[in-house]
């Protein structure tokens, strides 16, 4: 090994800083400083027209534990881990296909996964309330059927239904590409050592798939549990989620403050949540 | 997309300086000195309103008229336009359209530019009553835009009996059940509980709110939605057949949807023009001003949006086929002025919030 010149060494660091720099200034800027923000308003009293007055005090957090907003942290986390678990039902099967496919196939379902992307998010959510409201073309056919209209708009079901239409595809793609690596090998190996499809998928298919299952959940998850316009939207403003409670906090009651520590909720929750994945990531890697 | 606003917000506020944020108290309260004979065409304006609330056209006909270039910027509730204007600094908007009660709240943080009546020749176009409403007085610092009121808009063909009570709101008869929607805009939400209270829709007695509160969690589970906008949509396609509504968003050009104020009584709400105290162009803002209330102008308003406004020169050139079709444009002042008018309530007006984010987050 040869002794390492000073000028190399520098030069490392120059072209760290170039490569790293931009998007690390671009992130310290705009996610740190804000985040820093949002922190040390918790503490304040909230000033009357928006902003704070800078007198301290806990009063904030006292009122996080009241059961009134404890009740819609856990409403949501529950409404977003339905349709995080409907997407990995939903999802498993579609990206295992995908990955199966022949490669000129396989591009096509991709684009097809992806394309409702193109479309605009508030398009195709306005587009279940069509589709769910009690005139729309289900209840109109049930009726047509002679059977009774169902109410489907403005129900947690709705607001599942949304969140795993607008999210699904960020289950999939993960998913599919933690299958499609996976070397056939080792499926052919089981099956040679006499184990059944259905055992071979569960002891050697899933387990090897597991990173890209806890990434598809976190990035499905994540999304739900902040949402708001979903709920506003086919949650017909009755049922709210923590979302609308933080941006009501900003846009409708102006109390910075207590919007910053239901913000900081989230993201102690979602911190969590990402340790939980690199941990059962890295238990995953170790058993494999 | 918008789940970035509350970052936005942080941002917003990070470009001033932190002291700054929120607070914005501008010391200086002395009218500023303006020109009546300075040169317009030097000037140029951003004004803030609802979308839909002018002519499209608005800014090419100011330029027709007054010389100077508009830009047109939309907010669509007063809590945004609020956020905006008291963020700190100059928020670059010369003229706002805002509610009475934030006109006051605005002027309050000495955020506004007392009106020289000298540079609005025409507000004598205006009704009296028009310089009587509770929140501004005389227009010291606001200029009335529209009025109007809050009452239900309804299906006269879906409903069994046609409402006279805010208790059919609030009580509905087991048919409407799940066909009713209520505003969630804080003062609009506890205003159909307060008047069936028999109180003041400017109350701050923590008692008759919370006794509001407790009404509107119960009638919670039976409504539709919650909706401030397009609840006249949702008439129309007969999802919903009673609605909480402004006089002016309920759609009664349609066959079967009529307006009704309650029995209990209601608001008299005001949209405003205001001048902002950090503007640079304080005579092109007078000057549109007065634009907007001459007569011409002015009557745009009844003619295409059916708002009613305090503008009587406007009001007597209105179409009375208009007037035949739609009898509410044709009530006299008078009969507006019996509803109470909004007026902000200070640190109180936090227990609304308050309320509003209790109700909301109720499951």
């Amino acid at each position: 090994m040869t002794v390492r010149q000073p000028a190399r060494v520098l030069g490392k660091a120059a072209g760290r800083l170039a490569t790293m720099g931009p998007g690390f200034g671009f992130l310290t800027v705009f996610l740190l400083v804000p985040l820093a923000l949002v922190l040390s308003y918790t503490v304040f009293r909230r000033g009357r027209f928006g902003g704070v007055v800078y007198e301290p005090t806990g009063e904030n957090f006292t009122r996080l534990a009241d059961p009134l907003y404890l009740d819609v942290v856990v409403g949501s986390v529950k409404l977003a881990a339905i349709t995080t678990l409907l997407a990995l039902l939903l999802g498993y099967p579609t990206a295992y296909l995908i990955a199966r496919l022949p490669a000129r196939w396989k591009v096509v379902a991709l684009v097809a996964v992806v394309l409702p992307f193109w479309t605009n998010f508030l398009i195709r959510t306005y587009a279940w309330i069509v589709l769910l409201n009690s005139e729309g073309p289900v209840n109109s056919g049930l009726k047509a059927l002679g059977l009774r209209p169902v109410e489907l708009l403005y129900t947690d079901g709705a607001i599942v239904a949304g969140l795993l239409y607008a999210y699904l595809p960020l289950m999939i793609l993960p998913l599919y590409s933690a299958v499609e690596r996976l070397d056939p090998q080792l499926r052919e190996a089981s099956a040679n050592l006499g184990a059944r499809p259905a055992r071979t998928f569960w002891s050697v298919t899933l387990p090897l798939s597991l990173p890209g299952v806890l990434t598809g959940c976190v990035f499905v998850f994540v999304p739900s549990l902040g949402n708001f316009v979903i709920p506003e939207l086919l949650g017909g403003g009755r049922r709210i989620m923590v979302g609308n409670l933080i941006r009501d906090q900003f846009l409708k009651a102006r109390d910075w403050p207590f919007g910053s520590v239901l913000a900081l909720a989230v993201i102690a929750v979602l911190v969590l949540l990402l340790f939980a994945q690199a941990w059962a990531a890295r238990r995953a890697g170790r058993g494999a | 997309m918008t789940r970035r606003v509350p970052v936005v917000v942080a941002s917003a506020c990070l470009a001033s300086a932190l002291t700054a944020c929120g607070g914005g108290a501008v010391t200086d309260s002395a009218p500023a000195a303006l020109d009546a004979g300075a040169d317009l065409s030097r000037q140029s304006l951003t004004i803030s309103i609802w979308e839909g609330y002018s002519p499209k056209d608005l800014p090419q006909r100011v330029k027709a008229t007054l010389g100077f270039d508009t830009k047109v910027a939309i907010h669509d509730t007063n809590e945004t336009i609020v956020a905006k204007l008291t963020a700190g600094g100059d928020s670059g908007i010369d003229v706002a359209f805002v509610s009475g009660q934030y006109a006051q709240a605005l002027n309050a943080q000495g955020l506004l530019e007392p009106i020289h009546r000298e540079l609005v020749p025409n507000l004598k176009n205006l009704y009296p009553e028009a310089s009587q409403l509770a929140y501004d007085k005389g227009n010291a610092y606001s200029v009335p835009y529209t009025w109007g009121t809050t009452g239900l808009c309804y299906r006269s063909d879906l409903v069994k009996t046609p409402p006279t009570s805010w208790n059919d709101l609030l009580n509905p008869a087991p048919e409407l059940k799940k066909k009713i929607t209520m505003m969630t805009t804080e003062r609009w939400l506890a205003l159909p509980a307060l008047k069936l209270l028999g109180a003041s829709v400017n109350t701050t007695d923590q008692a008759t709110l919370d006794k509001a509160k407790a009404m509107l969690l119960k009638v919670k589970p039976d409504l539709l939605a919650y909706d401030d906008t397009t609840f006249g949509d949702r008439l129309k396609s007969g999802e919903a057949v009673l609605v909480e509504a402004w006089d002016g968003w309920c759609p009664t050009a349609e066959k079967n949807i009529e307006f009704v104020v309650p029995k209990e009584g209601s608001d008299l709400w005001a949209d405003t023009m205001v001048i902002l105290k950090s503007s640079k162009n304080k005579e092109a803002a007078h000057a549109f001003v007065n634009y907007i209330l001459d007569p011409e102008n002015h009557g745009w308003v009844p003619a295409n949006i059916l708002y009613r406004i305090p503008n009587k020169a406007a009001m007597d050139k209105v179409d009375p086929a208009l007037l035949k079709s739609y009898p509410a444009l044709a009530e006299p002042p008078s009969e507006l002025l019996k509803g109470e008018s909004l007026v902000d309530l200070g640190e109180a007006s936090t227990a609304y919030t308050r309320l509003s984010t209790e109700v909301s987050a109720a499951q």
